[in-house]
């Protein structure tokens, strides 16, 4: 991390000014929040395809059901929480599905990430005529905007959600059970576990995470695209999970990683983009990149 | 000069910083059975796993057939004919029992798997084993004596020079064992040369020509066996003086605390009944394939119950899953360490804490007192006298048994009232194995009482009040007292007699 920092300053001097570190942060802030929901997923040996879908779900249906009490109710701010709150509830009832099909369904996490990927985009598409959702509310769409201490909302979110699930992973039941779920289920159900719980809780906890970014990324462009709103998420937080360190076979991870992990792969898109990689080559150098981490880890151990 | 298959010289292995063999040196002969024993962590598992390629050495030189050789890999050793049944099974559970022998040697013919050619073999080699499973049956279906036997018939597929046994009988009963000490006797009869590795020094003293005692890493001494008693070698392992190994049995009150009427799993067990009275030891005894474990499994809600009910203080409970006999103050050591008792990947403080963890998060937010979970690790250490580089330190890094000294510590740290001990000093030495007995015995002395399952009979005779026998799933006998010995066990345990009490 440190030494891609000093290439990085290196290879263009503008890398280090604030202005530009505060974007990078930004950009990666809203899969960095989904991030920290799938390293609680991938420790408990699962895993969640869905998650760029189900951005895109809940945003457009915060969206349209705000523009929907934009004409009833005047004041903005009590649409923005309703709206709020119900996303989060949209998040946590698609997470739930995907959790109790895995758990009470018994099938596998892929299986039944990807039927939702699939499902979750469409009913976007649909509930979006496939077309771009303007929000009407101007309100909405500036505290997207905001900062706090000349840094963003959405990155202050990532930091404040990173603090609070590393000390659940760490400090509590549901952390150390999560962990023992991962490491071996077997042991973890005669340890009287509950194991089904603990994944299907991994899971909500997932779509919540889920549904908080996706109404930050919603209220920055105070917009939804159907169809491109989180697109191939699920590739960039999987690699931040990874990157930051956690085993794809379950069991061990930080949260702290991930974040790193999510950091540092901002940092190289960043990099790219100053140092003028092509677009199309980008791809291969995150590729490459990911391959490298996990390569390292697996030496370490 | 006398001819030596393979010669240890100055082996030394450090792990990170700690270095747990000290320049080891030791010989092996031409068709000899060199038992080895030492303590707990004494390093035994990591010598052989230097010979057989699975780690690498720090220093020193290995000598095998007149030739210096440089394990790298496993599949080095192999290939020269050193081959090991390793302390932990090393199975797949999710293939078949034929799969897995010929695991990584498949036969072929014309290129293909040779699929019917594997079975036959798997089919005649368990024969000799005399053990009835299914070539076709899934490791995950076995119990733990079966799948040692497949472990074993996996070591002897491949045609070797000097085979290294790991503690195979630690989970086997007195027939498996015979049986295996029978084919051992006919290999090396064959010329195969075989370190065998064990705590049950009767055995060593039964199959073995020769022993060797390490102690810390250190070579302590090598005896020709018949120069050697039980008594001197258990002596020469720890280094001191060992007292009676049994404590005076506790006499039991008449009040019965837990109670099991009728239990029966469809096709594993039928209607086991007996109870349990506070204070007391009950032993279940029995050949491998009896259902001990699955009876104890039965009671935690681990296998689906078709009938029967179990009472616990004069009242019915219903246990549907592991969290609810745990509420009923039923605690349960399971028999099968890697595969249901610990995980290998937490440190020994989260393992023992795994159980109890409510206990120590008895809060809103399920906020662990990590200082609390602490104090207990240390308390357990000192109780065991656990060897260990740090309660921080992964499972994975201890020795066998001292793993097998966690799990004991996690199925306490619920402070049951009835405790289900599946097979608890298995792979333990003979000294902590005291400390364990007088351990339980201290715990009825305080009024709580013990299933005590042990394929040991010597366990069963010197630590139970009764004995209840089973056979196929059926219970043939309780024994009492004066009645518990070894023919009266064997008897109900092939069905011999049947009925006692
Ligand atoms: N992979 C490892 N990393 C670090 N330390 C290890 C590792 N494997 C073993 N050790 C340490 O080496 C010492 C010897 O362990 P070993 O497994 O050889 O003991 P053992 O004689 O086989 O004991 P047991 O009778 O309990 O099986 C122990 O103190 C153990 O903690
Ligand atoms: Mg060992």
């Amino acid at each position: 991390m440190l030494v891609l920092i000093l290439i990085s300053s290196f290879l263009s001097p503008y890398f280090l000014k604030f202005q530009n570190l505060v974007n990078i942060l930004r950009q990666v802030s809203y899969t960095g929040i989904i991030a920290l929901g799938m390293t609680f997923v991938i420790i408990g040996g699962g895993i969640d395809l869905s998650v760029g879908s189900m951005t895109a779900f809940v945003g457009a249906v915060v969206v349209l059901l705000m523009n929907s009490l934009n004409t009833v109710i005047e004041n903005e701010v009590i649409v923005i929480i309703i709206g709020i709150a119900t996303g989060i509830m949209v998040g946590t009832l698609v997470g739930a599905f995907n959790g109790f099909m895995i758990t009470k369904g018994k099938i596998a996490p892929f299986i039944v990430t990807l039927g939702s990927m699939a499902i979750f985009r469409s009913l976007t598409l649909y509930i979006g005529n496939a077309g771009e959702i303007r929000s009407s509310n101007i309100l909405y769409g500036e505290f997207g905007m905001e900062s706090f201490m000349r840094i963003p909302v959405p990155v202050w979110v990532m930091l404040i959600l990173a603090a609070v699930l590393n000390l659940v992973l760490n400090n509590t039941r549901y952390g150390r059970y999560i962990c023992a779920v991962g490491s071996n289920q077997n042991v973890a159900r005669f340890s009287a576990i509950n194991v089904s719980f603990v994944r299907f809780f991994s899971y909500t906890l997932n779509g919540i995470l889920v549904a908080l970014s996706s109404i930050l990324l919603a209220s920055r462009f105070n917009a939804v695209s159907t169809s491109n709103m989180g697109l191939g998420f699920e590739l960039d937080v999987i690699a931040a999970v990874i990157v930051g360190g956690t085993t794809l076979t379950g069991g061990r991870g930080t949260v702290w990683g991930t974040i790193c992990g999510a950091v540092m792969l901002g940092v190289i898109n960043n990099m790219m983009n100053m140092v003028g990689v092509s677009p199309y080559l980008q791809g291969t150098v995150k590729g490459i990149v990911i391959l490298g981490a996990v390569y390292i880890q697996r030496q370490k151990q | 000069m006398e001819n030596y298959i393979l010669k240890v010289e100055n082996i030394c292995k450090s792990f990170s910083t700690v270095e747990v063999l000290h320049s080891l040196s030791f010989n092996v002969r031409y068709g000899e059975i060199l038992g080895i024993i030492g303590e707990n962590g004494a390093g035994k598992s990591t010598m052989m796993k230097i010979l057989t390629g699975i780690y690498l050495k720090s220093s020193g030189d290995i000598i095998f057939e007149e030739q210096k050789i440089d394990l790298k890999k496993p599949v080095d050793a192999k290939k020269i004919g050193l081959s090991i049944i390793p302390q932990e099974f090393n199975l797949i559970k999710d293939l078949t029992v034929c799969d897995n022998i010929f695991l990584g040697s498949e036969l072929r013919k014309n290129r293909l798997l040779d699929k019917e050619l594997m079975k036959k073999k798997t089919k005649e080699m368990l024969k000799v084993l005399e053990v009835d499973i299914s070539p076709d049956e899934k490791i995950e279906n076995l119990s733990g004596a079966e799948k040692q036997m497949v472990e074993i018939s996996k070591a002897l597929a491949f045609k070797s020079k000097i085979l290294i046994m790991d503690e195979p009988t630690s989970v086997l009963t007195i027939n498996e064992i015979k049986i295996l000490f029978r084919l051992m006797k006919k290999l090396q009869k064959e010329g195969l040369t075989i370190i065998y590795i064990s705590h049950k020094l009767k055995e060593v003293k039964e199959i073995c020509d020769r022993v060797m005692i390490l102690r810390d890493g250190y070579f302590v001494t090598e005896k020709k066996i018949d120069e050697i008693t039980l008594e001197q070698m258990a002596e020469s392992m720890v280094g001191r003086e060992l007292s009676q190994v049994f404590p005076k049995k506790n006499k039991p009150s008449d009040e019965i605390i837990f109670d099991v009427k009728g239990l029966t799993v469809p096709g594993v067990i039928e209607n086991i009944s007996f109870a349990l009275r506070k204070g007391e030891v009950l032993g279940l005894g029995g050949l491998v394939g009896a259902g001990r474990t699955e009876v104890s499994e039965a009671i935690m809600g681990l296998r689906p119950v078709s009938e029967g009910e179990i009472m616990v203080k004069n009242r019915l409970v219903s246990i549907k899953k592991p969290a609810d006999a745990i509420k009923a103050e039923i605690g349960y050591l399971s028999e099968d360490r890697q595969g249901s008792g610990i995980i290998t990947s937490f440190s020994v403080i989260h393992n023992i804490t795994l159980v109890s963890l409510p206990s120590y998060s008895n809060n809103t937010v399920n906020w662990i007192d990590q200082n609390a979970e602490l104090e207990s690790g240390k308390k357990y250490q000192k109780l065991f006298n656990l060897k260990a580089p740090s309660l921080k330190t992964h499972l994975e890094f201890l020795s066998g048994g001292n793993q097998q000294k966690v799990s004991m510590a996690k199925t306490l740290d619920t402070k049951p009232d009835v405790l289900i001990l599946d097979e608890p000093t298995r792979g333990i030495d003979v000294s902590s194995k005291q400390e364990i007995y007088r351990f339980i015995n201290s715990l009825v002395r305080e009024g709580i009482s013990c299933i005590f399952i042990s394929s040991e009979m010597e366990e069963l005779i010197g630590m139970c009040n009764r004995v209840v026998v089973m056979q196929d799933g059926k219970v043939t006998g309780i024994l009492e007292d004066k009645d518990i010995n070894e023919e009266e066990i064997m008897f109900y345990a092939t069905g011999i007699r049947e009925g006692g009490n």
